[in-house]
């Protein structure tokens, strides 16, 4: 058996912000693929592993590389290319508000492509066809829920066929049954197109549904302290708070508080 | 609905806080005063709290309860809550003071020496300075690129957007305060002039006045407080939604995509408004210099023999100066925007005060330049 491609490796990553580290020489990769979901309790440093992975934050120490270019190295045209094979979908969906859907998705193609706006605008249509928002490429963001922005969003994150997509918190607000629509469309994603999804998320549901691997990230060692598929780590994880953050149980004098 | 505190002293060593009625936030205020002055008075070796009358009781009541048990267990003394009904036990149960809560203290604050803070602010000035000459560097290049090819670097959609909300928007504020200006100047010139005969000079003044200075000074001054605050709350409020991010992420730099178009925007309608303000302010003078029986003809003569082309062309070129600091100072101060909906208000904020600063600062710099010149 071909062992996979490492497209994502972390070499004892250092991140944080200004002096504070949040957490400490992390190594990890993501296999070529594979949806993969970066795990932990709040404000342990997930969001902040996800922003120096796609390079918004300087990483303190180690390196990062993104289909074997270090981004946190690269500068200018390298920089470039290394965004292009990446897409971000963010929490808040990040939308730009003066712009309709269709002109959102459309412009990383018009940024980066010399593709007539007829074939632009062709393109953007049917990614936004893709999640399912048909019929919406003229509304503005404000006209639409918070789930169809989320979806708008993955959209613009596709607009150029990116290898990996990074979606921070992509369920954190919606319904069970929007979540659970978005899950069905990350996996159509990944299985369909073959592209890569790194995943911060706190959605069990969405978890156990849709990862092949995750790290557990934990805020007092600055660390990894868990890594595998989610239903092996709820049954055979060793770490105390693991299994009860698979298994959503308080601490035990907490427990008997209630 | 109240509450009622009583004390009973068994002996010198213990004592009884009887406490009864309804224990909430809106009654538990003065039980608690007199309790603690209880307290404080002659604290009991052995303190019992009846609280068998008790009707009511919430957080509130139990914070009353955890506080002199807090003060019982510091000096070491006893502590005991009788009669509790057991919907209100299993409330003080939930807050657990069998550990007894610490009495609060403020987050310690590290104390720096004078020396350490100075240090500080230094190095937050170089970097805030350092990010300053970044972005003048990172919008000249811009700039010099959107000339260059201004086709394919330009976003003309946006831009003239930006012009006619920007410049439409404003004409009509512009316009009103420059006429005022010049109608103001007028009559409070044309007062003392008149005593000496003089009132018919008043027309140079008011034209050599708005066509130098005020004409320009007072567009940018409203175009600061206007355009300049927009485009940092507009700025700022897209970082604060995470758009800042997604263009870096998507390997667009945020100065070619939304900077440049709103600088250009500026320094086509700034001019404009500024010749517009100029002829308000004209016209302002012109009811005063009318309203001394004077004919228009022998106004605009006086403007005419006054004014030479070099005072117009003086302050129309401080124009342009003014629009590329408003511009430029409103959308850094909103990139430099941090998290939360009150760094949108404070970037704005900050746009107007440098943005002004930076305007009273360069009108000085182009009187001294202007002066050397001999203009």
């Amino acid at each position: 058996m071909t062992e996979k491609k490492k497209i994502i490796e972390a070499r004892n990553m250092s991140v944080g912000y200004g002096d504070t580290v949040i957490l400490k020489e992390v190594t990890f990769h993501v296999n070529e693929g594979e949806i993969f979901i970066i795990l932990g309790g709040s404000g342990c440093g997930k969001s902040t592993l996800l922003k120096n992975l796609i390079g918004l934050y300087d990483i303190i120490s180690g390196d990062a590389l993104i289909d074997g270019q270090n981004i946190g190295k690269a500068e200018g045209q390298e920089l470039v290319n290394i965004f292009n094979k990446i897409g971000v979908s963010y929490q808040s969906g990040a939308l730009f508000g003066s712009m309709t859907l269709l002109e959102n998705v459309m412009l990383p193609l018009e940024e980066f492509t010399d593709l007539p706006q007829d074939a632009r605008e062709m393109i953007a249509a049917m990614k936004l066809r893709l999640v399912n928002l048909e019929g919406f490429e003229h509304f503005m963001p404000s006209e639409i829920s918070g789930g169809m922005q989320k979806r708008a969003a993955i959209a613009r994150s596709m607009a150029l066929d990116p290898q990996i997509i990074f979606l921070d918190e992509p369920s954190a607000g919606l319904d069970p049954i929007t979540s659970a629509e978005l899950d069905q469309l990350i996996m159509r994603l990944a299985k369909n197109l073959g592209i890569t999804f790194v995943i911060v998320t706190h959605e069990l549901d969405s978890v156990f549904t849709i990862a092949d691997r995750c790290i557990f990230l934990d805020k007092v060692s600055k660390g990894i302290i868990a890594e595998g598929h989610p239903k092996e780590l709820k049954e055979h994880s060793k770490v105390d708070f693991v299994k009860r953050f698979f298994n959503r149980e308080v601490e035990t004098n907490q427990k008997e508080k209630i | 609905m109240s509450a009622h505190f009583q004390r009973n002293d068994i002996d010198s060593n213990s004592s009884v806080f009887k406490i009864s009625g309804v224990l909430n936030s809106k009654s538990v205020g003065p039980v608690w005063r007199q309790a603690m002055l209880a307290l404080d008075d002659n604290p009991p070796k052995n303190l019992t709290i009846d609280t068998s009358e008790v009707e009511y009781c919430d957080g509130a009541g139990i914070g009353l309860f955890i506080e002199l048990n807090r003060r019982q267990n510091e000096k070491k003394f006893g502590f005991e809550i009788v009669g509790l009904k057991e919907e209100f036990q299993r409330l003080l149960n939930v807050f657990d003071t069998g550990k007894g809560i610490q009495k609060l203290k403020g987050p310690e604050k590290q104390e720096d020496g004078l020396f350490v803070n100075w240090g500080k602010s230094f190095c937050s000035l170089l970097k805030q300075l350092s990010e300053e000459i970044i972005f003048i560097g990172s919008l000249s290049c811009a700039m010099i690129q959107a000339i260059r090819s201004p086709k394919k670097k330009i976003r003309w959609k946006d831009m003239w957007g930006a012009v006619i909300e920007g410049g439409i928007g404003a004409l009509p504020i512009v316009v009103l305060i420059n006429f005022l200006v010049g109608l103001i100047m007028a009559f409070q010139a044309a007062i003392p002039m008149k005593q000496f005969g003089a009132d018919i000079f008043v027309a140079d003044l008011v034209s050599l006045s708005i066509l130098r200075e005020l004409g320009p000074l007072m567009t940018a001054i409203v175009l600061a407080g206007r355009t300049g605050s927009a485009f940092a709350a507009e700025l700022g409020t897209m970082k604060v939604n995470e758009e800042i991010d997604a263009l870096h992420t998507m390997g667009l730099n945020p100065i070619n995509f939304l900077v440049i178009n709103r600088v250009f925007a500026v320094i086509i309608f700034m001019p404009i408004l500024t010749l517009f303000a100029d002829l308000a302010g004209l016209m302002g003078g012109s009811v005063v210099f009318t309203s001394f029986g004077y004919p228009m003809i022998t106004y605009f003569n006086q403007i005419i023999n006054a004014v030479q082309l070099h005072d117009f062309l003086g302050g129309f070129v401080k124009s342009f100066a003014f629009a590329l600091i408003i511009a430029s100072v409103g959308c850094l101060k909103g990139l430099e925007t941090k998290t939360g909906a009150s760094a949108v208000g404070k970037s704005a904020t900050n746009a107007v005060v440098t943005g002004l600063i930076l305007i009273i600062l360069t009108d000085g710099i182009f009187s001294i330049i202007y002066y050397f010149l001999g203009i």
